[in-house]
Order: C-alpha cells, then structure tokens, then sequence
C-alpha cells in the first residue's frame, strides 16, 4: 500500500525539460517529451485505470486495464507503455473500453477472496478501487473454477503478513525488489495461472533473501504484502512528513497516524536524499519509541548505589542545576562538560554547546562524531576547506566508477546502497577497499571488479600504492591539479608517491593487496571518466583516520575528479545527524560552521549574540574528560543522547571515569549502559515528538515534525533550555524554529536556512546563503572552499596495534543491517530476530587451528580486557582476520577495543587490535560483573521512589 | 567405383529408423565386399517415405522408401546401387510428383547435400551471396532485401527490410543478429529441416544480416527439442569459424561476426521474440512491453535482428541471385516462397514450398493426397496452435498473408494441420484454450486467468451447463483477449476457438452464433 496520500501518476516522469504537446480526451496537453500516454494523462488529472502501474517501477504492462484509443493506431494500446508522441490524439475512455476494462475486472475478481469489509486494505486497496472505477457488477465465471483463494499466508516476517489469496500477480512487488532494493529475493514461480509469488526458492520470507526494505508491501495495490501495524490498527487517516533518525542518509518518511499512533512509517516519494525507498530500520523498527522501557519521569539519585527516586521535572532541573553550581564552586568551572548527541535535532545540538559555552563558561564540549567521523572533519577541512562530503547522493547516478573504502553501504547505509546498486547495474565499474568480503563484492547483478582485500590498518599504504600507480603512469589529470591547487604542493605530493616505498610490489608486501591488483583499480580509478570515493568508519576509525581522509582527497584532486556530479569524496555518516551536530559546534575547538574558537571575529560576533565572554582556548574532548575524570578535575558531565560507556573504547577505562563524577546528568529514551552510572536522568523524546531538523550525510537539512506529545512532558531541546536558566543563563526560545534563526544569523553557511526555506524547498543543502540561496548539492564547483587545494603528503606509519604472539589475529569492527548503532532503539523492536547477539567472524584456517566450531563459544581477548561471544567461521573474513558488530551490550566488544586513536582527532581506532580467540565455555570476568551490575541497576530502577510533588 | 547412397540424418528419418537404414547399408554393403559411400543428408520433406534412401543413378537419385533395416538385404539384391528396380522404389527423386511440383528455392540443398560439408555448400552457390554483401554499405545491403519483398516466416509477415532498417538506423556502437529457432508451433517443421540439412544457408544469412547493420555477434536461439540440430549446427559453426566465414575478419574483409547456439528450455512462448530476448539474457521467459521493437532495443538493450530461420536463410539466395529472382515468386504481398507443411490427419504429410499462391486445397489434396483415414476433411489449423480452423467452404483460399487475413485466419509459420470429419471441433477449441493455459507466461491478465477460464467456459458449455450463457460469456471472453492481450499468445487464441465456434457451431450446440459478441 502506497501512502495514503501519494498521487501515483503510474510511470516515472522522464528525466527531460523538453515537452511535447499531445491531445488527451479533447484536451490539449503539454507533457514531457518520452512520457507514457498514462503519465501524461495522470499529470494532467486525468485517472486511467491501472494496477500493475506504479511510478516508482518501470512501466511493465501486465494488467491491461490502462488500454486507451489512440486515433490512427489499429486495437487498444496500453497507456502505460506506449510513449507520448506530439499530435498524438488519446481517448482514455469510451464504451469499447469499458467493456474491454470490465473484463479485465472480471477476470481478476473471478480469483479473489469477497472479504472487502474485512480486509486489512479495506479503504485503501487499488483492486477494490479499480473495480469501482470500470464499474464491476458480476463475475460471470463464478466462483467453481481453479483458484488461489485457500493459499495460505506467509506470517514469518515480524513486521508484514504475505497473504497470497489477495495476490493479483501485477509483480509490483518482484520487481520493487529488484528496481527499487536491488535484492532479487522475489520471483514469479510458475508461469500462467499457476504464477505465485515467490521469497527466495520459495521458502518463508524470514528464511529468504529478503531485507525486509518494505519496497514490496510499499508497492503491492491490495493487501497481499501489508503491514502488520495495519492488520492491528486500520488504515491511518493522516500523514505527518518527517525525516529518520536512523543513519546518516537521511531518509524522508510519511508517518501515517491516526491520533497520535502511528499505524506505519511509509517513505517519501518527495524524499530528496531516499526518493521513496526505506530500509528495515527506518520503515518498521520504530517500536522502541512506544516501548515500555521508555523512562517518562525525571530521575535523581545521590550515588550510582542508590535506588532511583522520580522527581519532578522543576525538581529534576532544580537538583541537577544546584549539582551543577555546587561543582562549579567547589572545582572550578573546568570541572563541567557536555556532550551534544548526533541523535538529536540541529537545534538541539546547538543548545547544548551553547548551555556549555555561555551556561557553564567553557569549552568542554564534544560529541560523538569524536570516535567516528572526526577525522573526515580534519582531512576534508585541510584540503578542500569543508568539513563535509562533497556530493548529493544523487551525484552516484552519474558515475562511471564507484570506489568503496571502508564502508559497508549495504548494512550501513541501505538506502543508498539501492541507490548505487542501480547505478553500478546500469552499468557504472566499482572498486571495493575492504578487509572483508562484503555483499557488494558479489551481490545479484552487481560485482565488483577489484576488491582490495588489505590487512586492517593498512589504507594509507593502499591509498598511497594507488597514487603510485596513477602519477608513474601518467594517469593524472596536470592541468586540473595545477589550476584548481598549489602546483608547489601537488609536484611535491607526485614526487612523495612516486617513490619506490609505495611500488604496487611493496605496497602488495605492506598490506597483502596484490600488485597487479592494485594496478589494474588505481588504472580503472584514473580513467574514469567520473570517478566518486565512497567511503566509511573503516577509513576514520585509525590511528591514521586523518590521513587515510587526506590521502582520498589528494587523489580525487590529481586525477579532476573534484566539482562536479558523479566525482567526489562522499563519507557516509553514521548518526541521522551527525553531519548537523558537528556542524552545530559540537567540538571543543570549534563554533557552529567549523570555525576555530581563536578567531577572535567569529568570537566577538557569537559574544555580542549571547551576551558573554567566550573562553578562546579549546576545551576537553571526550577522552580528555575521561582522563580529567579520573585524576580529579571533571566532575560534571551533562550527556544528551549518547551512550558511549558502550560506544566507546576500552569500556572498563570508562567505567572507571564515569564512577570519578559526582554527577553525571544523562537524557535519553532509555537508562542506557551510561545511564546506569547517572545521577540524573532527564527523560528524553524521540523524534516523533518534536519539532526541529536533522543534516544528513550529503549536508541537507530536513525538517523533523511533531507527531505526538513528548512521553515525558518536554522536548529535548526545552530541558536543555530549562536548565540553562536553572544554571542562570537565560534562554528564552518559543520553538526550534528561532533555534534554526539564531543559528542562521551567527553562522555564514547556514545564513539562508530557516524553517520556512526548509518546508518551502523540501530540504536544503548547506551552503545555503545569498550567493546559493537553495543550498548547494555539489561542492567546490570550479574551485575549492578553500582556495587552492592543498595536497598534504601522507606517509604510512604502521599502528602500533599490531599482531604478536600473545595477540596474533587483528580484531576489526562494523554494522550489521538489522541493528542500530548501539542497539538501544533496535535492541527494542523486532530486528532482534535478524539478530539476537554479536557474533564473531572468523576464518576457517584459523578455526581449524583453535578448534573452534561454528556457533561455538569463544573469548575475545585483547591487551585490555576480554569478553565471550559466539563464533561464525567464515571465508567472508580473510585468515588473521576476526570481525565482530558492538550492537549488544553483553558482548562486550568495547571491552577488547584500545584507547589507540587518530594523531589528529583522538577518533579511536576501533578497526585494529590486536586479539587472541579461544574455544570457552562460559561467559568472561566482565560479563558477570556486567550482568550483576545490570541486574542491580535495573533493580535500582524498579525500586524507583516517587517523590513528586 | 564407390557407389554413393544418401541417407537423412534428418530428425523425421531418424525416428522412422534411419540410423539403423544406413548401418544396415554400411553392414551389408561390406558383407557384400561392395564398396558403399553412405552419405548422410536432410531430407527431402516426404516423410511419408522416410526413411527414404537415394543412390546416385547415372546423374540422378534414384529413390528407395520408406525403407526399414530388414529391406536392405532385398535393395542390395535387386541392385539399388545402380537404381534397380525394387517394390519400394519410386524412380528418380526430382520425378516425383510431390517433390516435381514445389519451387525449392530455399529448401534448394535440403536433402542433397551433406549438411556438414563446407564444400558441398560451397560447390551450391553457398556464400556466393556473402561475397556479394561483403561488397556492399549497409544500407544497400537493407535496400536488397528491401526490394525482394521478403517478409517474416515466423508468423508475423513483418517486411523484413523494414525491421533490418530499424536497426540499421538506430544508434548504438553494440548490436546483435538473433535467429529465433524456437519452431514450437504444432506441425511446423522447416526451420528444423534447414537447420538439420542445410545450416550454412542459415550461417550465412546471419552474416549477411550482421554485415546489414554492423552486428559483430550473433546468437540462435534453438530449442532444446531438437538435438540434431544442435549437433549439426555446432559442428557447421566450427567449420565456418575454420574457414574464416565466421570470426574477427570475415574473409578477410576487416568485417566481424560471431556466433553461438543458446539452448531454450521447453517453453512455448519463448517463441515470441521478447520473451526469447529474455531468456536469452538468462531471464524467466516473460514478454516485454512494445515499445521499444527489439530492433531498437532488443538483447541485453541493444538494437537486434530477430528473424526466424527461414527469413534469415532465405538471404544468401537473395544475394546470390538478387532481389528481383526471389521477388519474381509469389503473388500480391506475398512474394517469395513458403515451406508450407503439412500434417495431421493426411495422407502424404511434409514440406511443400511453392511461391505463394497456391490454394489451401491444392496443398491438401494435390500434395497431401487427402485424409489418411480416407474419410473427408473437416478443418484445417493452418498457422500453428494460435491459427484459425478453416473449414472446407474456405479451402479455394489462396495461400496467400493477405487472402488469409481475409478470412480471419493466418498463415503464420506456413504449417497445416488436417482433421477428418470425425474431429470434435469444441473439443479442439477446449484443446486450443488449454494450450494457452499451459503456455501462458503468465504475465497479463487476459491470457494467465483468461485462458483458465475459457477452458472451464468450454467445459461448461459442452456439458449443456447454461449453454447460452456460457457461448456469450466465451464470446467476450474472446473478445477481450484478442484486444486485451499482452502478445500474440493470449491474442491469437481467440483463432482456433472462435474459428472453430463460427464455422462449426453444431458442435458446440450454438444456434445462432450471430447473437454471440464473437470478436469477428
């Protein structure tokens, strides 16, 4: 089912300004040029009838009820196949059709269940529309023939039904899987009036291929493929547009609700970073936010051993504020901090950072973006002069090659990984930088055609290796590079990697990736002729994260594949908005739009804004705070919406901090694994409960809209606030919409963005000011940001994380599909049927060698610390390589990861430790000390006193 | 001397027991210490005969049939090798009637010569029509074929010139020559013939047609029901790959064309062109829409020549002796002639090609000699599953495309097939609505549940089950898939059934069948 109030106009519009003047029941209409007869019409509001029709699928032509006379053309054409041609004359309706129309009905209604007034699809169900349309009055063929009607529904799936009696094999579906997702788990199975719909080899849909994307039940016309919220529910009666909070590709979705229960999350088709598509996440894990572990009262405690008390929310605000001030006074103003959360709004971010920097009067503020995609803020600011990804996501469909550092954009950024997989299926050659075999390697119709297999903790050598190949083979682009960046620079950068350290046959011997290898991708690369970077954690997430970002850069400039669309270097983010929190001023060194805290202009304009001296000195990142924590100086820690006692690296050093606070104030949805060493808990909203804006991966800003009331009372951004004026800096805003004002006046890239631009465009791309006062989809088109751009050169230094006799195999980390990050949301929705528990990857030759056996118990050991999971022996992994995901928190895997860290950024190098794997038969040290201190938390939590007044 | 007998290795002599025929020869002959050249051809299309052995007679074949392995003791005894007289021996071939009557114009060699041989083709004109190609642009090659008036023998009669100009016209640096090989109408058996008798015709007409509008690669898409002709094909293609017919540099020229055979798997309707395009890209065997024609945009999206194998093989003769020899033939828009084939219920079944023109009841009776029951002719499927049933008031129809549009009929891929007065004519519209049943391929509505449903219509109405009603619902429900349908499957049904209705409605106990909504 489509979204209830979408225009479906049958077929997709032609990408083309040109138009065609054609007559359509007397009408004379101007259409695009290579428009179906149907979408011609439909623009024109003029309905044919249709089922197999839909605009988001290829026009395919099975139903026969969109048949239309054109003059001068023998028998009844199908709309929605025959293009438009100018003088065209159409009649879309005449006795001739109807009967022909009539029949088609028939014949369908002849193999279809009677149950109108009970069917889930009921009011919204295209068959029983189109049976209104032409008019059905009788099924002469009674119901005594063959028929579907006792096929029996396929309910595996947690979020949607698959009832085959209500199919009408129109393959909207089949071919959403394969157009829209790209993930051919749906056939046809059998042919004539035996097809069926098939999942996989004809299995349950849980036991298929299938990536539960929602595209199918999105596309289906009747209630064959509905969501399971709908059986539960009825049909929604309104829709409230607004944006995932999910990953960083910024999904735009239609929350259809009745009341304020939303019956499902259906996206966009006006969606500019998703066009219509979801992922599993986005479109169906959205039960967390009605799930009973949301905490809906503000808490207090004195100590981390001491049972919960609710409060409320004056004495919440009052208490943490008085905690606040009594450390102030006592520690000094350096004792305080806070953190802005990539999971909030724009506004809200803001607010923070502000609360720190005005409210508290220092600079101790960070966030996530810390331990992910800090170096990317570094590398692309250095040599570009943006901190952001260069491209739309839209730029993909003009590449000619796709090259994939360490990311997973499948599992990590599904939506547009379908994006891309119809690009690299219309024919676009992809190049694939991963230690690990990842489903893009060889997934239906796409493969790639290198995939550099490195050793973790290998890029910059690969990076430099491929630069190697390209300026020794005279495969730069000279006169791009010399114009548009320092020639000085840029001869010094070719000298630097031309040198015989980064031959392919040294760089094969520094990162296992073969010569020829290497040649034949840095060749594919250079010759594009658009060549576009894509590229995730796997290349941050480093002790040189920094470089391996710069390394990208200096190659994309070298060979022009800078400024335009289908080039560029494109980081995925992770967080729904982690792009906006660090564009917000989110890091300790920085104001809102990357500008350094010791330009005194930047500070004069903000101090005269907020009516406060502004401290020029940078202030703690997150594992400064903690190492200030345990000697003694941080005591304060206000926490929005992060959890990084299991985020983070080395989870015991942290645990350590986090008991060395004396009061640590966290807001979230849930008493998350850092909430348990809380002495605050001001109860957070989702994104269904308020208003404000998220900044997805390609820099857009997109509206988040109000659906219901906030479970606890107020929004996020109203606590900050009502803290702030606690902690004796006023702040007086009425909505986030003069958040996104104020933000806009004090911060040039942002200057042209408002609430009122935003709803009247859709979304905007920063820059969005006078000189783009739509946002700018592409950067540094006919120069850089920056200026010139700047090659920095970039020498391998091996981490010093590496293998020994102790620790011989090399831990890598990453995402699965199902799950979210650290699994607070999904942990709480029925993706934990995809999967329950981290597991870890690891190869045959070195299971064999343990003796471990798949799904066996095994430790997880590093130099800090140690954890127990199950094993997957797998060649996906290549051999001294093990890989696990952080989404459960009693798997520990940030346990057995280091404090190692980026030179630059401090971002962890979470993609590298070295580890040692034994068959076990219980759980570690740590996890019974986890489960016992869970369980004595949650007990705290039950025992809950209220003492509201 | 070496005596020379030619033996089919033919499919249709096969299953009547050449092989043992010519093993029998061979054994016997060496028994005999009588040297004997067993020479194994196609056939001559008289299946009647078949197994039917000629012996080279002093400059013509004298022929023997149809001869079992227990007749070869006699043939040796009565002197066959020097074309003695024996019960089973019919002369010389040529003299035949049946074979003395037809224009073999395009079935020149089948039969005669050794299919494997690269020499006998070439000692037949064989690609003396490329040679002439190889001299000419593409577009004069288009405007050759143009000229003769060749039109598609698949079914459709498409002019032939305008589908290869199509394709020559539209841009693209990659395109294709497929030759569609799926003969799975019921009675048709020519492109089978020629593949299994004379292969390099069809080799070489696919040249031609890659040379016409710069298709470097070709694919047959051949239907795993005919092994013998996969073998001969295979083997032909290797030769020609061998002598530089085919390859990177055609005879030299600079000009290059490759070819392979795809194995389809059982399908009928990976017959109709885009469902074979499908399959052939290794895809389910469904329809497309049109548009796009496949020769703007057929096999893997690329523009396509889809012909059938007797279009393309009826080339090389048009190169060889121009446009104006083969359009001499024929009469109206028909020009040329067709390998009609004959079967069923008659009495001399085969291929009988003759220029278009002949009537339906010359073919019936002159060459197929009548009912083989003896009984009188009731109907005639001429054109395969999906053409109409055409009783004995229409067989003075000229065979003829547009004659045959004019009944409401078809000549399609040139097959007929007789019924004798015992047919139970709603029987076999029963039988035509349940082919479509089982064929359909599912995709669109009128066709997947029409055909079904028709079937139960039927069923119906032959048990007398509200009858009227029925006949009305059946006359719609034809209606709406002559109209209504996706492709030539669903829309030609309505054919044999409605043909069957109109000009047998006793048997369906139709009293008036003016009152049905018939479509025509």
């Amino acid at each position: 089912m489509q979204s209830i109030t979408d225009r479906d106009l049958g077929t997709p519009r032609p990408k083309t300004t040109r138009t065609v003047t054609v007559e359509i029941d007397h009408r004379t209409v101007e259409v695009p040029e290579g428009s179906t007869v149907m979408h011609a019409a439909a623009a024109n509001g003029i309905a044919v009838p249709k089922l197999c029709a839909t605009d988001s699928l290829e026009p395919f032509g099975s139903c026969r009820l969109c048949l239309v006379e054109i003059e001068g053309r023998r028998g009844y054409p199908a709309s929605c196949t025959t293009p438009v041609e100018a003088g065209m004359k159409v009649r879309t309706q005449s006795e001739r059709l109807a009967d022909l129309r009539r029949g088609v009905m028939e014949l369908y209604i002849s193999d279809h269940p009677l149950d109108c007034l009970t069917c889930p699809a009921n009011g919204h169900c295209e068959l029983q529309d189109m049976a209104g349309a032409v008019g059905l009055r009788d099924v002469r063929y009674g119901y005594e023939g063959v028929h579907h009607l006792d096929a029996e529904t396929d309910a595996s799936n947690p979020y949607f039904a698959f009832d085959p009696s209500k199919c009408i094999v129109c393959s909207r579906c089949v071919r959403a899987c394969e157009e829209t997702q790209g993930t051919f788990a749906l056939t046809v199975d059998g042919r004539g009036f035996a097809s069926t719909i098939a999942a996989g080899m004809n299995e349950p849909f849980m036991d298929s291929e299938c990536v539960s994307c929602g595209a199918c039940v999105q596309a289906c016309p009747t209630s064959t493929l509905m969501e399971k919220s709908v059986y539960a529910h009825g049909q929604p009666d309104r829709t409230v547009t607004t944006t995932c909070a999910y990953c960083g590709v910024g999904c735009s979705f239609k929350a259809e609700v009745k009341g304020t229960q939303v019956v499902r999350m259906v996206p966009n088709k006006d969606g500019q970073a998703n066009h219509g598509h979801s992922c599993v996440k986005g479109r169906f894990a959205y039960g967390y936010a009605s799930h009973p572990d949301r905490i809906t009262q503000p808490l207090v405690r004195a100590s981390i051993d001491d049972p919960w008390k609710e409060v409320s929310w004056d004495d919440a605000i009052a208490h943490a504020a008085s905690e606040f001030k009594r450390i102030r006074d006592r520690y000094g103003r350096n004792a305080l901090g806070g953190i802005t959360s990539s999971r909030c709004t724009n506004e809200e971010a803001y607010l923070v950072q502000k609360l720190v920097r005005a409210g508290f009067g220092n600079n101790n503020v960070d966030t996530c973006a810390r331990v992910c995609h800090s170096p990317t803020g570094y590398g692309l600011k250095t040599t570009l002069g943006t901190s952001a990804g260069t491209q739309a996501f839209d730029s993909v469909e003009e590449a000619d090659v796709v090259m994939i550092i360490g990311a997973n954009p499948t599992d990590g950024h599904p939506v547009f990984a379908s994006q891309m997989k119809r690009r690299l299926r219309a024919g676009a050659r992809l190049i694939i930088v991963d230690p690990r075999v990842i489903d893009l390697v060889r997934t239906p119709h796409v493969q790639a055609d290198h995939h550099l297999q490195l050793r973790p903790g290998t890029n910059v050598a690969v990076i430099n290796g491929l630069a190697h190949v390209i300026v020794t083979e005279g495969l730069t682009d000279d006169a791009f590079a010399n114009e548009r960046c320092d020639p000085d620079e840029y001869a010094e950068w070719k000298a630097f990697v031309s040198h015989e350290k980064y031959s392919p046959r040294n760089v094969e011997r520094m990162t296992g990736v073969r010569a020829e290898t290497l040649r034949r991708a840095a060749r594919l690369y250079a010759k594009g002729p658009n060549s576009a970077i894509y590229y995730g954690l796997g290349v941050t997430e480093h002790s040189q994260g920094s470089t391996m970002v710069i390394g990208m850069a200096n190659l994309a400039m070298a060979t022009g594949n800078i400024g335009r669309e289908g080039v560029g270097v494109s980081p995925l983010r992770g967080q729904n908005n982690v792009q906006g929190s660090c564009d917000m001023g989110s890091f300790p060194h920085e104001l809102s739009g990357y500008r350094h805290l010791s330009d005194g202009e930047t500070r004069r304009l903000f101090q005269q804004d907020w009516g406060v001296e502004i401290d020029p000195e940078p202030g703690l990142r997150i594992p400064n705070m903690f190492d200030a924590a345990l000697d003694g100086s941080f005591k304060g820690m206000y926490i929005q919406g992060e959890d990084f006692v299991q985020s983070d690296p080395n989870t015991q050093h942290i645990e350590a901090a986090m008991r060395a606070m004396e009061c640590v104030i966290v807001q979230d949805l849930f008493l998350n694994e850092t909430a348990k060493f809380a002495h605050v808990f001001f109860p957070g909203a989702t994104f269904l409960e308020k208003d404000g804006t998220f900044t997805n991966a390609e820099r857009r800003i997109q509206r988040v809209r109000k659906i219901m009331p906030p479970a606890a009372g107020m929004a996020d951004w109203e606590v900050t606030q009502a803290f702030s004026n606690a902690m004796g800096y006023p702040m007086r805003y009425a909505h986030p919409s003069e958040i996104m004002d104020e933000i806009a006046r004090l911060t040039p890239t942002f200057r042209g963005v408002s609430f009122e631009t935003i709803d009247r465009l859709g979304s905007v791309q920063w820059p969005c000011n006078d000189a783009m006062p739509e946002g700018t989809p592409t950067m540094h088109v006919g120069g850089f940001v920056r200026g010139k751009g700047k090659f920095v050169v970039t020498e391998y230094v091996e981490t010093d994380e590496r293998s020994s006799r102790r620790f011989p195999l090399l831990l890598t980390t990453g995402r699965v599909l199902a799950q979210y990050n650290v699994g607070a949301q999904t942990r709480r929705t029925p993706n934990r049927e995809w999967h329950d528990e981290d597991i870890l990857e690891i190869h045959p030759h070195d299971a064999e060698q343990r003796g471990i056996a798949d799904g066996g118990l095994v430790s997880l050991a590093s130099r800090v610390g140690d954890t127990v999971l199950k094993a997957r022996v797998t060649e996906r992994i290549q051999p001294g390589v093990v890989y696990t995901t952080f989404h459960h928190p009693l798997c520990g895997t940030n346990v057995v990861t280091t404090e190692n860290s980026d030179w630059a950024t401090n971002c962890p190098e979470y993609k590298v430790t070295a580890v040692e794997v034994a068959p076990v038969t219980r759980l570690s040290e740590w996890q019974e000390q986890y489960r016992d201190f869970t369980r004595k938390q949650e007990d705290l939590l039950r025992e809950r006193a209220s003492v509201r007044t | 001397m070496t005596a020379r007998v030619f033996v089919p290795r033919d499919s249709g002599a096969l299953a009547m027991g050449a092989e043992s025929v010519a093993a029998a020869i061979r054994d016997e002959a060496g028994r005999r210490g009588e040297p004997v050249d067993v020479v194994r051809t196609g056939s001559r299309g008289m299946y009647w005969l078949e197994p039917l052995v000629e012996v080279d007679a002093g400059g013509s074949r004298a022929a023997y049939g149809p001869v079992a392995a227990s007749d070869v003791a006699s043939l040796f005894d009565a002197g066959f090798l020097a074309g003695g007289a024996h019960a089973l021996g019919h002369g010389p071939v040529e003299a035949i009637p049946y074979f003395a009557n037809q224009e073999r114009v395009t079935f020149a060699r089948v039969g005669i010569v050794d299919p494997w041989s690269l020499d006998d083709y070439l000692d037949t004109g064989g690609f003396k029509g490329l040679a002439n190609a190889l001299s000419m642009g593409g577009a004069e090659i288009v405007d050759t074929v143009t000229e003769s008036g060749l039109r598609g023998r698949g079914g459709a009669a498409f002019p032939t010139g305008i589908k290869w100009k199509t394709a020559l016209d539209a841009p693209s640096d990659v395109k294709y020559v497929v030759a569609n090989a799926d003969e799975g109408d019921s009675g048709t058996f020519s492109d089978r013939m020629v593949m299994e008798g004379d292969p390099f015709m069809l080799i070489e007409g696919m040249i031609i047609a890659g040379l016409a509008i710069d298709a470097r690669e070709g694919y047959i898409y051949l239907r795993s029901e005919y092994p013998h002709a996969h073998e001969t094909l295979r083997r032909a293609i290797a030769t020609a790959y061998d002598h530089a017919y085919l390859g990177d540099d055609i005879l030299g020229s600079g000009r290059a064309f490759h070819l392979d055979v795809r194995l389809g798997a059982g399908a009928y309707i990976c017959g109709e062109e885009t469902a074979l395009l499908e399959s052939l890209e290794g895809k389910r065997g469904m329809i497309r829409p049109r548009p796009p024609l496949p020769a703007v945009s057929g096999l893997w999206g690329r523009p396509t020549i889809l012909n059938n194998v007797i279009t393309l093989a009826s080339a090389p003769l048009i190169f060889e002796k121009g446009a104006a020899y083969y359009k001499d033939y024929g009469m109206g828009r028909s020009r040329g002639t067709l390998p009609f084939q004959v079967s069923g219920n008659i009495r001399r079944g085969g291929l009988v090609e003759k220029a278009f023109g002949l009537t339906l009841g010359d073919l019936l009776y002159d060459f197929g000699g009548g009912s083989r029951t003896g009984r009188p002719i009731r109907a005639v499927q001429v054109g395969g599953p999906l053409g109409a049933y055409i009783p004995e008031s229409q067989f003075d129809t000229p065979l003829d495309y547009e004659a045959f549009s004019g009944i409401r009929a078809m000549l399609g891929h040139g097959g007929a097939v007789a019924f004798d007065d015992t047919v139970d004519m709603a029987a076999m519209a029963r039988f035509a609505m349940d082919f479509c049943a089982e064929e359909s391929c599912g995709k669109c509505t009128p066709c997947r549940i029409g055909s079904t449903r028709g079937v139960e219509v039927i069923d119906r109405i032959r048990a007398d089950a509200d009858r009227s009603g029925n006949l009305r619902l059946l006359g719609d429900l034809t209606d709406l898939m002559l109209y209504g349908s996706l492709c030539g499957l669903g829309g030609l049904i309505p054919y044999p059934v409605v043909s069957a209705l109109k000009h047998f409605p006793e048997d369906f106990g139709a009293e008036d069948v003016k009152e049905l909504n018939l479509p025509f």
